[in-house]
C-alpha cells in the first residue's frame, strides 16, 4: 500500500505496510540514517524525530499513525532555529564519543528548548532521561544544552 | 568547576617534573607492552608508489609515506589507522602526526585507513592500548614527512636542510626572507628519500601546538548533521537485510524450523537454518548458538517473518545451568581448598591465628551484557571469490581472517572497509556478526545488511564473566592487615579460565602483605564469555577495594590512610610475569600520589560534616597502564535509592594528554559507565538462556542519574598511555564504599540491591 508522508518539508510517497515503523521508513526507504535504531521499544531514543514538532519515537510510530503530521529528522536540523544551535554547542563543546545516540539527543534537546527556551536542570533530566548515551556524555549533553539555550537568547536581542 | 582540568604542580614536585621519556624507554616499552609493534613494522612504504598518477596527485594530493598526504592547495590529509569506537582515536592519532609535520590543525583532514597491517601497524581498539603504542612512532612517522618537506625546500634553495625551519605548514629559510609551503612542497618531497624513523628529530614537548589542546572530534559536524557514518547506515546496491533468531540457549541448535513456509511470506527472499560450524569456521564460536537466518527485500519485512518462525530446538547442555545453580555451585568449592593456588607467600593460616581480629567476606558480581548502542551488524557482498565487507568491529583484521575460514577463500580475497562504530566496549573484539553476514551474502548470491535487533544482543553477547570471591583477612592490634586470603571462584575448564574469568597472582595487595594467598576453582560454563571494558579489572576492582575498605574500618582506620599504609614505600613491584616492564610494573609511587590527591580534591577530611545518609568513599585501581584514585560521593534515599552526587577522579597516565577534551570525555564517561552497571545491570542465566532482553531490564545510566565528575590529570614522567578503560574499575567500590559510609550497609553483591537499603 501506498503512503504519503511530510518529511522535512517533501512529500514523500512510499509503498509499505501501514504497520511499518516510521524509522525503517526513514532509514531503509528514503534513506535517511540520521534515525538510529537501538532498542525497538521506546527505551533509548536513538530513533527520535519530531512529528508535529514533537520529539516522537519512530520506532514505535507505525507508518499508517503518521498522516499528515510533519515528520522532521536530524537531517533537517540545520535549518530549524534551535536544532542549528544545538548542533554548534554540539560541536564546540566536543560532546560526541561514539555518536551514535547524538542525533535522537539532539531532536529531545530541540523539542525541549522549543517549548522551555531556558530549562532548569530538573527540565532537562525530566526531557532528556528517554535518550540513552551509553558512553556517558551527560555532563557535556547538559552543558551543551545550556549553551544552545544561551545563544538562542542572544540572538533573539 | 566539574570540566575543569589541572596539571599537578603543588606536590611531590620531583615526581611530576614534565620530562619527555628518552627514546630508547619508549621503544622498549612498545616492544615489551605492544605485541610487537616495533618502529620498523611501521616505517612507511616509497612514497612514490602510493599515487596513481598526475591527476591522481593533483586531486588527492602527494602522498609523503602511508599516512600522510599533501594536495597543492596544503590540505594534508592524515590516515587514522585504528578503528573509531568513541574513543576519540579518529582525531588523537592524526594529532599526533600533525604536530609533528608542523601543520596547522584547521589544514587537516583526516581519512579512515583501509585494512592493511603492513603498512600501518597492528589496527585495533582494545585494551586502551592505542596511545602507548602509536605515541612514539606516529611522532616519527610526522617528523619524517617534515624532514622530506625540508629537504625538499633545502633542495630547491640550494641551501642546507640545517638552515631551513617549519612553521605551521611553511618551510623558511632561516637566513632569507624565503618561505615555501607545503602544498608546493608536496610533490618534490615525495620524491625525497624517506628518512630513518628511528633517528628523526622530533620536537621538544614544550614546543607542541596541536598535542595537549583541546582538540573535537573530526567527525562532530556529520554526527550531528546525521550524515552516514556507521555500519548500520551502510547501502549497497541491490543489498538485501537479514535477521537471525539464533537459539536462545547457549550452544544449541535448530531441531526443525517451518523455513519453506518462511520463505513464502512477503518480502522475503530466503530463510536458512543455521549451524554455527558452517559459519566460525575459524573463530572462538564455543557457545554460539545456530538457528534460523531469514533474508529479506527489507530489515522491516524479515523481522515480521521472524515472528512466524516455527522452531524446535535442540538446546544441548548448557539448559542445565543456572545463574541459581552457579552461586550455589560457588558456594560449595568456597567450602573446600582451592583447585589451585595463584600465589602463596608466607604462612597465612598461622598469621590469621595470631591475628587480633579476622574478617571474612564473600562477594559476587554478575554476568554483563556490553549493551553497545548501535546494535551489531555487518554488511558483506560475496561474489567470484571475493567478499567486502563493512564492518563495525574492533578487531578489523581478525575479522578479515575469520570471514576467509567462513567462505574458504583466501585472507587476499577478503575487503574489510572499517565503518565507525556506534559502541565497543570489548563486544565488537568479537566477529561473529561479520562471519554471519558473510555467509549469508554467499547463501543468497547477494550484498546482505544483517541486523540483529536488541533482544539478539543482550542475549547472544560475550558476556563479562560472573565470578565469586571468598576473602578472610587479619588484622593486627594496630589494625595493619597481617594475612590475606582470597578464594577465588570463576568458570573454566582443565584449569583453563573462561575468557576474561582469570585473576592476575600479582592482584593487589600481593607483594605488600607478607602472609597473603590466592585460591583458584572453577565451574563449567556454556555461556561466551569476552572482555569487556577494563575486561577483569571491572570486577576485581570493585571486589578488592570493597574487602580492603572492610579492613580498613574494621580496624578503626581511616580507609585513605589504610591505603596509603598498605602502598608503603615507593617502588616498584615486577609485574606476574616476572619481567620488569615500567609500564606493567606496579608502582606504588604514582599510586600514592593520585591517591593523595583525589583525597585533597574531595574535601575528604571534612566528609564527617555530611548530611545523614550521605557518605564519601574512596577507591584506586591499576589496569590498562594508568593510575587511578577515585571518590565517590553519593546519598541513600530512606527508600534505598541511591542518588549520585559527585565524582572526583586523579589519574596518571604519563607525561603527556594528547587531547584534554577527549580525555576529560573518556574519564566521565567511563566512570557513569561503571556506576551504570554498578547500580542497573545483570545478566541472569536461567535454563541456559539470558532472562533480560532490553533496556527496561539492563539498564544503562540516564541523564537524571548522571553526577557530575571532576578529572585531574597528573603530570608525571612516565610514557602517555591510553584511556578508554582505566577510570572505570575504582569507581565501583568508591561508590559502594560510600554507600557503607551512609548507611553502614555493606555491598557485597552487584548489582546494588536498594532493597537492603531502606532505613
Amino acid at each position: 500500500m501506498t503512503y504519503t508522508i511530510q518529511v522535512n518539508g517533501v512529500k514523500r510517497t512510499v509503498d509499505a505496510g501501514g504497520d511499518t515503523p516510521l524509522l525503517w521508513i526513514l532509514r531503509d526507504e528514503l534513506d535517511l540514517k540520521g534515525s538510529k535504531f537501538g532498542c525497538g521499544a521506546g527505551l533509548c531514543g536513538a530513533c527520535t524525530v519530531h512529528l508535529n514538532g514533537a520529539a516522537t519515537r519512530s520506532c514505535l510510530t507505525p507508518l499508517a499513525s503518521v498522516g499528515t503530521s510533519p515528520v522532521t529528522t536530524i537531517e533537517a536540523m540545520a535549518v530549524h532555529p534551535v536544532g542549528r544551535k544545538l548542533q554548534e554547542a554540539w560541536m564546540q563543546l566536543d560532546v560526541p564519543q561514539c555518536g551514535y545516540c547524538q542525533a535522537g539527543q539532539i531532536m529531545t534537546a530541540t523539542a525541549l528548548l522549543t517549548q522551555t527556551p531556558h530549562p532548569t536542570d530538573s527540565d532537562i533530566d525530566a526531557a532528556m532521561s528517554g535518550n540513552v548515551c551509553r558512553c556517558c556524555t551527560y555532563t557535556r549533553i547538559r552543558a551543551a544544552i545550556k549553551k544552545a539555550a544561551l545563544m538562542h537568547t542572544a540572538e533573539a536581542r | 568547576m566539574t570540566m575543569t582540568m589541572h596539571t599537578a604542580t603543588a606536590h611531590s614536585g620531583a615526581r611530576h617534573a614534565a620530562a619527555a621519556p628518552s627514546r630508547r624507554a619508549v621503544l622498549k616499552v612498545s616492544a615489551v607492552a605492544g605485541g610487537g609493534l616495533l618502529l620498523h613494522a611501521i616505517l612507511p612504504p616509497v612514497a612514490r608508489a602510493a599515487v596513481a598518477g598526475p591527476s591522481e596527485a593533483q586531486r588527492r594530493g602527494a602522498a609523503l609515506n602511508t599516512f600522510i598526504r599533501i594536495a597543492p592547495d596544503g590540505i594534508v590529509t592524515i590516515m587514522s589507522k585504528n578503528p573509531e569506537i568513541g574513543q576519540g582515536i579518529k582525531t588523537t592519532l592524526p594529532m599526533v602526526i600533525a604536530e609533528e609535520l608542523d601543520v596547522g590543525w584547521n589544514h587537516v583532514r583526516v581519512e579512515q585507513a583501509p585494512v592493511d597491517q603492513a603498512k600501518f601497524g597492528r589496527q585495533f581498539a582494545g585494551g586502551s592500548m592505542a596511545t602507548p603504542l602509536n605515541y612514539d612512532p606516529l611522532r616519527r612517522v610526522g617528523a619524517a614527512g617534515r624532514q622530506m618537506l625540508v629537504a625538499a625546500a633545502a633542495k630547491e634553495w640550494n641551501v642546507a636542510p640545517s638552515d631551513c625551519h617549519t612553521k605551521n605548514g611553511v618551510v623558511f629559510h632561516t637566513g632569507s626572507r624565503r618561505s615555501l609551503g607545503y602544498g608546493a612542497l608536496a610533490a618534490p618531497a615525495a620524491a625525497q628519500p624517506v628518512p630513518d624513523l628511528a633517528t628523526v628529530e622530533l620536537k621538544d614537548p614544550k614546543d607542541f601546538k596541536i598535542i595537549g589542546q583541546p582538540i573535537p572530534g573530526v567527525d562532530n559536524p556529520k554526527i550531528v548533521a546525521g550524515q552516514k557514518l556507521f555500519g548500520i547506515d551502510v547501502t549497497v546496491p541491490g543489498m538485501l537485510y537479514a535477521v537471525f533468531q539464533k537459539c536462545p540457549v547457549f550452544g544449541g541448535t535448530v531441531a526443525q524450523a517451518n523455513v519453506d513456509a518462511l520463505k513464502k511470506l512477503p518480502g522475503v527472499h530466503d530463510a536458512f537454518i543455521v549451524r554455527p560450524g558452517d559459519v566460525y569456521r575459524n573463530g572462538n564460536a564455543q557457545g554460539v548458538a545456530g538457528g534460523v537466518a531469514i533474508v529479506a527485500k527489507s530489515w522491516w519485512a524479515a523481522a515480521k517473518a521472524r515472528n512466524q518462525l516455527q522452531v524446535t530446538w535442540d538446546e544441548g547442555p548448557t539448559a542445565a545451568q543456572s545463574s541459581t545453580g552457579f552461586a550455589q555451585g560457588a558456594l560449595r568449592l568456597s567450602q573446600q581448598e582451592p583447585q589451585s593456588w595463584l600465589r602463596r607467600d608466607g604462612d597465612v593460616a598461622n598469621a590469621l591465628q595470631g591475628a587480633a581480629q579476622v574478617v571474612e567476606a564473600a562477594y559476587s558480581y554478575p554476568f554483563l551484557s556490553h549493551i553497545d548502542l548501535e546494535p551489531q551488524n555487518c554488511t558483506a557482498h560475496v561474489h567470484n571469490g571475493k567478499a567486502e565487507l563493512w564492518a563495525p568491529t574492533q578487531l578489523p583484521e581478525p575479522g578479515a581472517q575469520l570471514v576467509a575460514a567462513t567462505l574458504g577463500v583466501p585472507r587476499s580475497a577478503v575487503t574489510v572497509h572499517m565503518t565507525r562504530v556506534g559502541g565497543g566496549f570489548g563486544r565488537r573484539l568479537r566477529n561473529d556478526f561479520m562471519a554471519e553476514a558473510a555467509w549469508l551474502s554467499q547463501q543468497v548470491g547477494a550484498p546482505v545488511k544483517l541486523l540483529w535487533n536488541r533482544q539478539d544482543d543482550v542475549q547472544h553477547d560475550f558476556y563479562r564473566p560472573a565470578g565469586f570471591h571468598f576473602f578472610k583477612a587479619g588484622l593486627d592490634r594496630s589494625g595493619n592487615l597481617v594475612a590475606f586470603r582470597d578464594h577465588f571462584v570463576t568458570f573454566g575448564r582443565n584449569g583453563k579460565p573462561a575468557d576474561s574469568a582469570m585473576m592476575d597472582a600479582n592482584e593487589f595487595p600481593a607483594l605488600l602483605v607478607p602472609h597473603l594467598e590466592y585460591g583458584q576453582s572453577m565451574m563449567p560454563l556454556g555461556v561466551p564469555t569476552g572482555p569487556m571494558r577494563a575486561p577483569r579489572s571491572n570486577a576485581l576492582g570493585f571486589v578488592f577495594q570493597s574487602f580492603i575498605d572492610e579492613l580498613a574500618h574494621q580496624g578503626g582506620t581511616d580507609p585513605v590512610a589504610f591505603r596509603l599504609a598498605l602502598l608503603g614505600k615507593p617502588q616498584v613491584l615486577v609485574n606476574s610475569s616476572g619481567t620488569p616492564n615500567a609500564l606493567r610494573d606496579f608502582n606504588t609511587a604514582r599510586m600514592h600520589d593520585v591517591l593523595v590527591r583525589v583525597a585533597e580534591m574531595s574535601d575528604w577530611p571534612q566528609r564527617g560534616a555530611l548530611p545523614p545518609r550521605t557518605g564519601k568513599g574512596v577507591a584506586f585501581y591499576f589496569s590498562h597502564l594508568g593510575y587511578f584514585a577515585e571518590v565517590v560521593q553519593a546519598t541513600v534515599a530512606p527508600s534505598g535509592e541511591v542518588k549520585l552526587d559527585h565524582v572526583w577522579i586523579a589519574a596518571d597516565i604519563g607525561s603527556q594528554i594528547i587531547n584534554p577534551s577527549g580525555a576529560m570525555n573518556q574519564a566521565q564517561g567511563a566512570a557513569l559507565d561503571g556506576l551504570g552497571a554498578a547500580l542497573g545491570q545483570a545478566i541472569t542465566i536461567d535454563r541456559g538462556r539470558v532472562v533480560q532482553a532490553n533496556f527496561d531490564t539492563v539498564k544503562p545510566l540516564r541523564m537524571m542519574q548522571a553526577p557530575p565528575v571532576e578529572v585531574e590529570f597528573l603530570t608525571t614522567p612516565h610514557p602517555p598511555t591510553g584511556l578508554g578503560e582505566p577510570a572505570l574499575p575504582p569507581v565501583i567500590p568508591a561508590l559502594c564504599n560510600a554507600i557503607f559510609a551512609a548507611t553502614g550497609k555493606r555491598i557485597r553483591t552487584l548489582p546494588i540491591d536498594t532493597e537492603t537499603l531502606k532505613a
